[in-house]
């Protein structure tokens, strides 16, 4: 198993009354309630945090990409790996991702994510979600019903471009260069591992398995509604006839472990709180723009997360329901490993996306629960999948020789010295 | 009226519905696409040879990945008009399909006989941004497209209760296909640079708003009027954005006075 630290930078002062007093936490929501003082020391809190994951031996640490979004400070995912990138050596630097469709031109995606894994030292995961529409269509333009195939396009540049040793011409319907020619290149030979976060339509399925790429379902509804949607990916695995590692497929879980089951809810109940009727207060106009899903998904009735409907649900959940069914794991170390063994195995899944920091949080609750799930909950299930034990087509293939920060910081802090 | 399915040079799979007879004149309908019941049409019909093309993504029209930009909608306007074998038509082109009517007109100015632009969308004055339809939710169109609210509701919804989880699937994906094809031409903001060309436009031209159209303000006919060399404005009272369905015989007795 594969345990990734994630945060999504939620804004930590969203007003008590920000769901009765504002129309949407995403898109329109207005930005006197951003305060670039109080910004800059949240900034470093998360990014602390970020680095004390990876000194407790996550495998992976996390960041995306979101736009106009108070539970998301993260418009480039970029900034902040970049800054992880010389703090830490170990984890694995996970951007799930960038929106390819909203770089102009989308080379742009292909260079950095080159810079970031040369930086690394290799331990870059490249992540390609479309983005959701309330990112891609509502802040950044695009049109609904050409997006994927913006995407597509953009896909297939950013993919030659990490391939080919030569200069090439491109001549896209939205791009036209006519000297593609990457410098830097990434490490990782041809290119980092990818990853494709979606929400459950057949062709992002079949997108992953045509090209190898790592499915991975983020959802803060919890893995009891996941278990439907992982269900049919793992049909369609079959049904394709590709091997059936876990490596294949990613989940998000938002987790709070305590010392016991009742100083859990005593501790984090009032973040979860937060985070689900603040943070994912989105207006429902925003969430799924006419054209960004084909007809044929919306058909298929996949659950939209973000749905009114669904929101709706949000405000009249208590803890106890919240833990029953799902939406988070939480509780003892004991409790959280038993419900985690049930989420990796019910879900077939060999990476773990920990969204452990919650709403506001404060600092030493992240660090107290990040700490718990590492050193109590992890360790017991590093082996789950041990007839898949060697399966490294989906991580990092880091330089054995990299530079490490301690030494590298001392280095950089020398004065001149004349050679010998 | 009757209908009948045509194909476009391009290939796009087109409802045509058509009555009455006289002189051809091309109605092309809005982002919302044409209601099972079009009143105007019938009444229309009684003074001309009326056609109402679908455009793809409408109704039973087909034929979406063909039209991605401005251009592709408008020569897929008179792809239609050439399949039909119609000469000079009178355009009448409703919010949408104004712009496109405006667009074919711009671009081939002989070929039309008269044009109406209702309600016409095309044009961007920051002073008077227009509402987002694109991030309305289902129950918050009527008050943007009607003067009256409730009445329009019903018209929307063709009768289906929107409280209906069923009825408001229904309405979902049908607005999900209309607006996903309205949205290559008006997402995010409904200015494809029309004004570029409005100077083209040489047919006499009539500007028909509703007095309380609160999705296209009246302000905009204003704006049309100023950059067209042969335009006159009427404006209809108690009508908003959907005029020719909230007042047919008004709109009617207007297009008609003007084409005559």
């Amino acid at each position: 198993m594969k345990f990734t630290w994630f945060n999504l930078m939620p804004w930590p002062s969203l007003p008590d009354n920000f769901r009765e007093e504002h129309h949407s936490v995403w898109v329109d929501i207005p930005n006197r309630l951003y305060d670039p003082n109080k910004g800059h020391f949240v900034y470093h809190e998360y990014m602390d945090q970020l680095e004390y994951a990876d000194s407790l031996g996550y495998d992976g640490i996390g960041v995306n990409e979101h736009h106009q979004n108070g539970y998301g400070l993260m418009p480039s995912p970029n900034i902040i790996a970049a800054g992880l990138a010389r703090r830490t050596s170990q984890a694995a630097l996970a951007v799930i991702g960038n929106s390819l469709a909203l770089y102009n031109p989308p080379l742009r995606v292909a260079e950095e994510f080159a810079m970031l894994d040369v930086i690394s030292g290799g331990r870059l995961l490249a992540g390609f979600p479309v983005g959701t529409s309330m990112d891609t269509n509502y802040c950044y333009g695009q049109i609904p019903g050409l997006t994927r195939d913006k995407y597509a396009e953009a896909h297939e540049l950013v993919m030659r471009a990490w391939h080919e040793d030569e200069p090439f011409a491109f001549d896209g319907k939205y791009n036209q260069l006519r000297y593609v020619n990457l410098w830097p290149k990434p490490i990782q030979k041809p290119h980092p591992p990818i990853y494709i976060p979606g929400g459950g339509s057949v062709e992002t399925w079949d997108f992953c398995l045509d090209n190898d790429y790592n499915y991975s379902y983020l959802s803060f509804t919890g893995y009891l509604r996941g278990k439907k949607l992982l269900d049919g990916y793992w049909d369609r695995v079959a049904a394709r006839g590709k091997d059936e590692s876990p490596y294949r497929a990613a989940f998000a879980q938002t987790i709070c472990v305590a010392d016991t089951d009742q100083q859990a809810e005593e501790m984090y109940a009032e973040h979860v709180n937060y985070f689900y009727n603040r943070c994912l207060h989105v207006h429902g106009g925003f969430a799924d723009a006419p054209g960004y899903r084909t007809i044929k998904t919306i058909k298929a009735d996949v659950l939209n997360a973000l749905s009114e409907e669904m929101q709706s649900l949000f405000p009249n959940l208590t803890w106890k329901e919240l833990v029953d069914e799902g939406y988070i794991i939480a509780g003892s170390p004991a409790t959280v490993r038993e419900r985690m063994e049930d989420l990796i195995k019910s879900l077939r899944v060999g990476h773990i996306f920990c969204l452990i920091h919650i709403g506001n949080m404060p600092d030493w609750k992240t660090r107290y629960s990040t700490k718990l799930f590492a050193e109590q909950v992890m360790p017991h299930l590093r082996d789950m999948w041990p007839e898949w034990k060697d399966d490294n087509r989906w991580w990092c293939q880091p330089l054995d020789e990299r530079l490490q920060p301690e030494t590298g910081i001392e280095q950089a802090r020398q004065d001149a010295r004349m050679p010998l | 009226m009757n209908s009948r399915m045509i194909e476009t040079g391009r290939g796009a799979r087109v409802r045509v519905l058509e009555a009455g007879s006289g002189e051809p004149l091309v109605f092309m309908h809005g982002a919302g696409g044409l209601f099972p019941e079009n009143p105007f049409l019938d009444q229309l019909a009684r003074h001309y040879q009326v056609f109402a093309p679908e455009f793809p993504g409408f109704g039973e029209s087909s034929g979406e990945t063909l039209l991605e930009d401005m251009l592709d909608f408008t020569l897929h306007g008179w792809d239609v008009v050439h399949e039909l074998g119609l000469t000079r038509p009178h355009l009448v082109g409703h919010s949408m399909g104004g712009m496109i009517a405006a667009e074919m007109a711009a671009l081939v100015p002989n070929d039309v006989a008269r044009l109406v632009l209702v309600a016409s969308a095309g044009l961007w004055l920051p002073e008077h941004p227009i509402p987002d339809i694109f991030s309305f939710l289902p129950h918050e169109f009527a008050q943007y497209l009607f003067h009256d609210r409730s009445q329009g509701e019903a018209m929307l919804t063709g009768g289906l209760d929107l409280k209906n989880p069923e009825a408001l699937k229904e309405f979902y994906i049908g607005n999900a296909r209309r607006l996903s094809m309205a949205g290559k031409i008006l997402f995010p903001v409904p200015n494809r640079r029309l004004s570029k060309r409005l100077y083209r436009l040489s047919a006499p031209t009539l500007l028909v708003w509703g007095k309380s159209d609160a999705l296209i303000p009246p302000v905009y006919a204003e704006h049309f009027k100023a950059q067209i060399a042969n335009a006159e404005i009427v404006e209809i009272e108690k009508a908003g954005h959907m005029l020719p369905y909230e007042q047919p015989e008004e709109f009617v007795r207007s297009v008609t006075t003007f084409l005559q």
